[in-house]
């Protein structure tokens, strides 16, 4: 009998849909946990869910007030959030090109200049990482990473931009990003990508799962073009790195 | 086919449904109608699927002409002045449009989305299920934007089924009804009852992605950034000014800011429909109460084709009103209270 893990908090998001917090912190456990749920859930579906949205350390669950109750959809969901659960992280890894600077990544500069060292470095460091998707949203295929170099953390801009453009490759606090639509953002932009996360005739229409891992490699800004006349024809561009 | 052509139209105005559902996960937002019990009656007088692709018109004017054809639609929502010729059309009615015909729209008089359903529903190229467009994420069809003049749309010749007026229920009044969480503990106990206690109002740099509500500031207990998770529509985050901002159909599926409470969603169509500047107060419900509510808002809608009636009888109500609003005043502009015991039969 596996040992029963501290029990998520159940918080009401309105009558519905139920937020499963395992944490308020953002921590890999925590969302393996949350990726783990989503999956069990998927895997045997409790009547009355209509969607899940997994996020760094939550599990918002959507249903149907309908076909079930507040009290008892928590008490369905209390018992499998709280056992541990086959992880849910497919072999699923994802090399992403990246143009750093220049016109691609007006805040490389800022970045090095704030940190003390050279936009070289900075590039080192952020390419050389190895990240997690750890949810995504906001806007449609907008990934959000953990395993950002601690190096590389700092505090989002004082006012966040009102548009950044499609592929921008930004850190902000202790989070990475890559956002696929042009959207408002106050993080730190370094790059952009050729790759599409989300493209609406494509297959498939979205890139990246939340618990796939993703590494970025530096291109220059003519190979940019080049992959993102590809991209815009459809190929998906990153590599699929096989486990 | 004819062809319904959008000769004029204000902005804030698109093609909205029910919404698009099933990958939130992946960042894709909802849409859908601002007002989804007026959609549901303007495309039920036509015959349509509740949740079926219609105009939703912002609370400016618009002017729609029919081409190649007769074209029957049907008017919900935030009340306004229309005609077809110089003829009045009630609210919540169907009226045909003869080839070359135009229909009037006014401003809205109280509220601010009234809904424009076509028999047979609008055309386009459904994702993931759903036609409702999110300018900002280039989504939706037949056009991925706000309308604009010269707009059309291909749409079913009219059938020649008799006009129908629908019969809906006296709306709602009183305050908005909110459940709190689900991080209402990032306040402490002054600060949500001054968030249920105050007077708020809807400010003018709203849109359908979220309302700001201006009123007392609301102070966090520990900050104003929590780690981003997911929202609802009806979510309303505090962000770092203290100004509250309920998030509406353009959502983004995460967020960043402590969410104190959440609208229920029987009242999401009720504050939509708030106009700016309109004061107007929250009160908290238990759980049983709200989603009783959503059980009955979802019975409202699937029995909408009961409440159709025969048109006939309010043609004389049609004038009267008519001559009301020549006179002026007699109608008020910005109580829908006022204008709606008008139509009533």
């Amino acid at each position: 009998m596996a040992a029963t893990l501290p029990p998520p908090r159940l918080l009401p998001s309105g009558d519905s849909a139920v937020t499963v917090e395992f944490s308020r912190t953002i921590d890999d456990a925590a969302n393996e946990r949350v990726l783990a749920l989503d999956k069990a859930l998927a895997a045997s579906p409790i009547d009355g869910i209509t969607e899940t949205v997994p996020t760094y350390r939550s599990l918002l669950v959507h249903y149907d007030p309908g076909k079930i109750g507040f009290d008892a959809l928590c008490e369905k969901i209390l018992p499998i959030a709280s056992q541990p659960l086959p992880p849910a992280t497919k072999a699923r890894r994802w090399r992403i090109p990246v143009a750093y600077g220049g016109e691609h990544g007006i805040d490389l500069e800022d970045v090095a200049k704030a940190l003390n060292t050279t936009p070289e470095d900075i590039i080192s460091r952020h390419a050389g990482g190895d990240y997690r998707v750890a949810m995504i949203g906001f806007t449609p295929g907008w990934s959000y990473l953990s395993g950002l170099d601690k190096s590389l953390q700092m505090s989002r801009r004082q006012s966040p931009r009102l548009l950044t453009p499609a592929g921008t490759i930004s850190i902000g606090g202790i989070q990475a990003g890559i956002q696929c639509l042009a959207a408002p953002s106050g993080w730190h932009l370094l790059g952009r990508t050729p790759v599409r996360t989300y493209q609406l005739h494509r297959n498939p229409t979205f890139l990246t799962e939340p618990g796939d891992r993703v590494t970025f490699f530096a291109i220059d800004h003519k190979t940019f073009e080049e992959l993102d006349r590809a991209a815009e024809a459809g190929e998906i561009v990153a590599e699929q790195v096989m486990a | 086919m004819s062809r319904l052509v959008v000769a004029s139209i204000g902005p804030a105005s698109s093609v909205q449904d029910g919404g698009r559902h099933g990958a939130q996960r992946y960042g894709l937002t909802v849409s859908g109608a601002m007002d989804r019990l007026s959609l549901a009656a303007a495309n039920t007088l036509l015959g349509n699927e509740p949740f079926a692709a219609a105009v939703e018109i912002g609370p400016f004017g618009a002017t729609f002409t029919a081409r190649d054809g007769a074209v029957r639609v049907a008017i919900a929502g935030a009340p306004r002045n229309a005609d077809v010729a110089g003829k009045p059309v009630a609210m919540d009615t169907s009226v045909t449009l003869k080839d070359g015909e135009t229909l009037t729209l006014g401003f809205a008089r109280g509220g601010a989305f009234t809904y424009l359903a076509i028999e047979g529903a609008i055309k386009g190229e459904l994702v993931f299920g759903s036609l409702a467009v999110n300018a900002r994420a280039g989504l939706g069809s037949p056009y991925p934007r706000p309308l604009q003049a010269g707009d059309e749309f291909t749409v079913d010749a009219a059938s020649g089924a008799p006009e129908l007026r629908i019969e809906l229920p006296k709306p709602v009044s009183g305050p908005i009804r909110v459940l709190l969480g689900p991080q209402d503990d990032e306040f402490d106990d002054a600060n949500k009852a001054l968030f249920l206690d105050s007077e708020w109002k809807i400010s003018a740099t709203s849109d359908r992605m979220g309302y700001r509500l201006e009123g007392p500031a609301i102070k966090h207990l520990h900050g104003h950034n929590i780690v981003s998770d997911g929202t609802v529509i009806g979510s309303i985050q505090v962000p770092g000014d203290g100004s509250p901002i309920a998030l509406m159909m353009d959502r983004g599926t995460t967020g960043g800011y402590p969410k104190i409470a959440t609208v229920i969603t029987a009242d999401v169509g009720r504050l939509a429909q708030t106009s700016v500047g309109t004061a107007f107060r929250f009160r908290e419900v238990t759980m049983a109460e709200a989603q009783d509510e959503a059980r009955k808002f979802t019975r409202l809608i699937k029995d909408l084709p009961d409440r159709l009636r025969s048109s006939d009888t309010v043609e004389l109500n049609i004038e009267a009103l008519s001559d009301a609003n020549v006179a002026g005043d007699a109608v008020s502009a910005v109580d829908a209270g006022t204008w709606q015991v008008a139509v009533e039969p």
